[in-house]
């Protein structure tokens, strides 16, 4: 295995171990992953026995560590960088390979048909992206598979054509956009995907793309070289059309009249830390009448990171029992909030699942539950019956 | 033109910088083939007094009229060549220089190739020499006295000697008070001496000296002029205006502090237990660190906040931080001796005089020092432990241990590092003054020349051209101050010679050399309404004299004629 050369590729010279990578890590918190320890090794070790740390597939990709480094060293490149050598070699763990073939075959980690990729629409009204729109809708493989997700995805097909807005999407032409296929460290498919996903955007025409998730948002916006389409996330999209006075909210509270509920947001990592939208997701919810909005101690640039990125949606990790996600959602609870709201597909079903495994979707003592939605689930309720 | 010309060409060997590269006996001898040319040699080091002595030599005995030295560049010996030549009656700028080292030498490394080229490099110069003609060395008077530009530390100490040498000298101060940042300090270290024993008499000599005019509320709004004669435009906050004379300008303008705002994850602004540096200064002067009514249990300090961190754009060290945090540890362990005290840092930086036997004896004193900075601060979730204050948690890791560690502290203090002013670009502008990457002013030579500026008669004097303590600022300033005294006690100032010239009987005044000048050199008069250019404004930059549509201006040393010459030297067969 050849280390020595990413450490000069990745100028991981620059690092003066301040710590302050593995300090802001949550992962190291719960397993042995210490990245400035490795990034020394990097530096004064000739080479790096990669199969020896099995603790590459904890990594999240949250990036904390590189918003976090002084120097301007990338240390969760490293990462990626040495789970490529990990993917070269075939050692990597059986459900990454999995949702790897998955993509490779059916445009989807999950492995889903890709005929059935848009079954998600379920008789409503979209068009065909291919027929020239304005905004291309890039749905995502979670909201076009999973059932718990769809929802979000019809949701913004509503909001945006109560806009007026010229949008479309891709269909059944859509595929993975690749993010945690980088991530975990497959270049070649990820290359791949760039290349042929770019050129199917491009031949659209649309001026702008909007993504249900800050995953594809990332990739799309710093990594396709889209530099004539504007890359948007949802959050940015609907915002903008609230502020143009576009969508009607009405003036009744979404649980009717004269009926708040305590509303918290959690900053996914991808949207927040890394592509630094902070204020928009609060803006919609700070619309939406009904809703207060509550902080948590954690957020924006502190958020916590769900879990869900980087592959770890099909890779466990090396501590199966301590989840951040659990962790998250007690100090969603202890604002007082009934609804953790999101704006990412991982960060939903994560979060969604910490609720219910810490019993925090039954009544606590105060008769108060805590209920897990994306944002786009409150607009819809928001944009009120259909 | 008077006689014919007699040139004498020297190539210089320096040492193997240029000979093992460059055959110079070749191009000695081509030499002595070109046209004006009476003696060509070469030589070990021509700078060298045998070296020099050549020269003189060849000049008094050959009865030479121009000198052309091929070596190094002439930034390097210009002005020594020049020096021999002047020595022995030859007019300095009838000596011109070919740069056969960096220009040649030390670029190429084929031989014979880099022999062609310093032998045309040669041509060039010598074809230029023969038209070189003499220029007067020329000086001007001086304003006595000096404007200083900041009351901190820096300019007061930089007034007062300018005052005790006799120069009456304005001190500009924007605030309504003297003292700067130095007088938001408690104590200073490595000797706990309390800054207002050491800024009161100071602040007192300033106010009392009859040199010394102290402007408050003010600020320099404008600045015409030049070395040795600058008019200053002083502003005060009720808008009055007043211009005033000055020989010299020492800028003493400081620096902004790093607002931690800009590195959210600290949490600053969100905990009020979370705290600067110099705020921790107050709160020492006032001898009071409780925090509503109890006394912090942990007391922690977190270096390099905004220093050392492209993040916020600030690579460098702010070289107090650490000195200052060993003080304030120290300080804390003196007041609470029950309390933790633990400094968080990455590297510990004690370059100055008592600073590491200081360091020494705040460990010795109990205080904690933790490899590792700090990522993140959040509440602490038990926040309340009975001793009403709102704990926080750092986040970070223990890198000596190779452990993250979570951190409880009743109270925080980042160590907050220094930045330029925000509003230093007013006075970059006005004066044309440059700036290094880093935002602060940029000295002309970081080893040689550190309070120089780019601007002849402008000196720097304190944390204006970087972050320094006040050992470092006060001796800045006294050099500062001892600089801008050589103009002002020589009285005169030399002015360069390689000036551009108008002639009135081609100007027809259209006015495009005042427009491109850069140093506001040219002028109308208005009564003939022609071009006048002022010798001791222009710097021969040579814009004018391209610009000039008129072929009016002429830029002497480097007169169309003179530069057709090397080039027709170069390119033609």
């Amino acid at each position: 295995m050849k280390t020595k050369a990413m450490t000069e590729q990745l100028e991981l010279f620059g690092c003066i171990q301040c710590g302050k990578c593995t300090g802001g890590c949550p992962v190291a918190r719960k397993t042995v992953l210490n990245i400035r320890s490795m990034i020394y090794h990097m530096l004064v070790e000739p080479e790096l026995e990669v199969n020896a740390h099995e603790e590459l597939w904890d990594c999240t990709c949250c990036f904390t560590c590189v918003e976090r480094c002084p120097k301007d060293v990338k240390p969760a490149e490293l990462i990626i960088g040495l789970r490529g050598q990990l993917v070269e070699s075939g050692r990597i763990p059986e459900t990454i390979g999995t949702a790897l073939m998955g993509i490779f075959r059916q445009g989807n980690p999950n492995g889903m048909a890709r005929e059935d990729r848009a079954a998600w629409v379920n008789g409503a009204q979209v068009e065909s992206a291919q027929e020239g729109c304005e905004v291309l809708y890039h749905v995502g493989c979670i909201p076009a598979y999973d059932l718990r997700v769809q929802p979000v995805a019809s949701a913004l097909v509503r909001t945006l054509t109560a806009a007026g807005l010229d949008f479309g999407t891709l269909g059944t032409e859509e595929s993975c956009c690749g993010n945690e296929v980088r991530r975990m460290g497959e270049v070649g498919l990820f290359e791949m995907l760039v290349e042929e996903n770019g050129e199917l955007i491009r031949s659209v025409g649309a001026s702008r793309l909007v993504t249900t998730s800050p995953h594809c948002l990332n990739t799309f916006k710093n990594e396709y070289g889209l530099d004539d389409i504007e890359v948007l996330h949802y959050t940015q999209l609907v915002a903008e059309l609230i502020e143009q006075g576009k969508l009607d909210f009405g003036n009744t509270g979404v649980w009717g009249e004269g009926v708040t509920k305590k509303v918290t947001y959690h900053d996914p990592c991808f949207l927040g830390k890394q592509n630094h939208i902070f204020d928009e997701p609060r803006a919609i919810l700070q619309a939406i009448p009904g809703v207060e909005l509550v902080e948590m101690d954690r957020n924006r640039e502190r958020s916590l990171c769900c879990e869900g990125g980087g592959g770890r949606m099909w890779a466990e990790g090396t501590n199966l029992e301590e989840r951040l996600a659990f962790q998250r959602v007690h100090e969603a609870a202890e604002t007082g909030a009934e609804i953790l709201a999101v704006a990412c597909p991982f960060c939903l079903l994560t979060l969604e699942d910490a609720v219910k495994v810490q019993g925090l979707d039954e009544a606590d003592r105060n008769g108060r539950t805590l209920q897990v939605m994306d944002i786009m689930e409150l607009v819809n309720l928001a944009l009120g019956e259909e | 033109m008077e006689s014919q010309p007699r040139i004498g060409v020297y190539i210089c060997h320096c040492g193997v910088n240029i000979a093992a590269t460059v055959d110079v006996e070749q191009v000695a001898e081509f030499a002595a083939t070109l046209p004006g040319v009476v003696v060509s040699r070469d030589y070990l080091y021509m700078c060298s007094d045998p070296g020099q002595g050549l020269i003189q030599q060849d000049i008094e005995e050959q009865g030479l009229n121009r000198v052309v030295v091929a070596s190094c560049s002439p930034r390097m010996h210009e002005p020594t060549f020049r020096g021999a030549a002047q020595q022995v009656g030859l007019n300095p700028y009838r000596l011109e220089m070919a740069n056969i080292r960096e220009q040649c030498s030390w670029v190429h490394a084929d031989r014979e190739r880099a022999t062609e080229k310093a032998k045309e490099l040669v041509a060039s110069v010598v074809a230029k020499a023969a038209l070189l003609e003499p220029l007067e060395e020329r000086e001007v008077g001086v304003t006595p006295g000096a404007v200083v530009v900041g009351g901190g530390i820096a300019g007061m100490v930089a007034a007062l000697d300018l005052a005790d040498a006799g120069f009456p000298v304005y001190l500009v101060e924007k605030s309504d008070y003297l003292g700067g940042r130095v007088a938001e300090l408690n104590r200073t270290f490595p000797t706990l001496e309390s800054v207002a024993e050491l800024l009161g008499p100071l602040v007192e000599r300033v106010q009392s000296h009859s040199n010394i005019t102290v402007l408050l509320n003010s600020q320099v709004t404008g600045v015409e002029g030049y070395v040795g004669n600058f008019e200053v435009q002083i502003s005060d906050t009720q808008s009055s205006v007043s211009n005033v004379q000055s020989g010299a300008i020492i800028i003493a303008t400081g620096y902004d502090v790093f607002d931690p705002h800009r590195k959210p994850e600290l949490g600053y602004g969100q905990y009020p237990n979370v705290i600067t540096s110099l705020e921790m200064e107050q709160r020492l002067a006032e001898g009071d660190l409780t925090l509503n009514g109890h006394a912090p249990k942990s007391v922690a300090f977190i270096q390099c906040v905004g220093s050392r961190d492209a993040q916020v754009g600030n690579e460098y060290c702010s070289r107090v931080c650490c000195m200052y945090t060993a003080k304030q540890s120290h300080q804390v362990r003196e007041l609470l001796p029950e309390a933790d005290v633990t400094v968080f840092y990455i590297d510990v930086r004690t370059f100055g005089k008592g600073a590491e036997e200081f360091y020494d004896e705040a460990r010795a004193k109990g205080v904690r020092y933790r490899k590792g900075n700090i990522s993140e601060i959040h509440r602490c979730k038990r926040s309340d432990r009975g001793n009403g204050s709102d704990r926080v948690v750092l986040v970070g890791e223990d890198t000596l241990l190779g452990q993250p560690i979570d951190f409880e502290a009743d109270l925080v203090v980042l160590a907050v590092g220094m930045e330029s002013r925000a509003d230093v670009t007013d006075l970059s502008t006005l004066l044309k003054l440059p700036r290094s990457t880093d935002g602060f002013f940029l000295e002309i030579h970081p080893k040689l020349r550190p309070v120089d500026t780019a601007v002849d008669g402008v000196f720097l004097a304190g944390c204006c051209q970087g972050p320094k303590d006040i050992p470092d600022t006060v001796a800045q300033a006294k050099a500062a101050a001892a600089s801008a005294l050589i103009p002002l006690l020589r009285g005169v100032v030399p002015v360069i010679s390689e000036t551009a010239v108008v002639d009135s009987e081609m100007c027809a005044g259209c006015g495009m050399c005042v427009e491109v000048c850069p140093y506001g050199a040219p002028a109308l008069d208005s009564l003939w309404n022609v071009s006048r250019i002022n010798a001791v404004l222009c710097k021969g930059c040579g814009a004018c004299a391209v610009t000039c549509p008129s072929k009016a201006i002429r830029l002497q040393h480097f007169t169309s004629e003179q530069i057709l010459a090397q080039v027709d030297a170069l390119v033609g067969d």
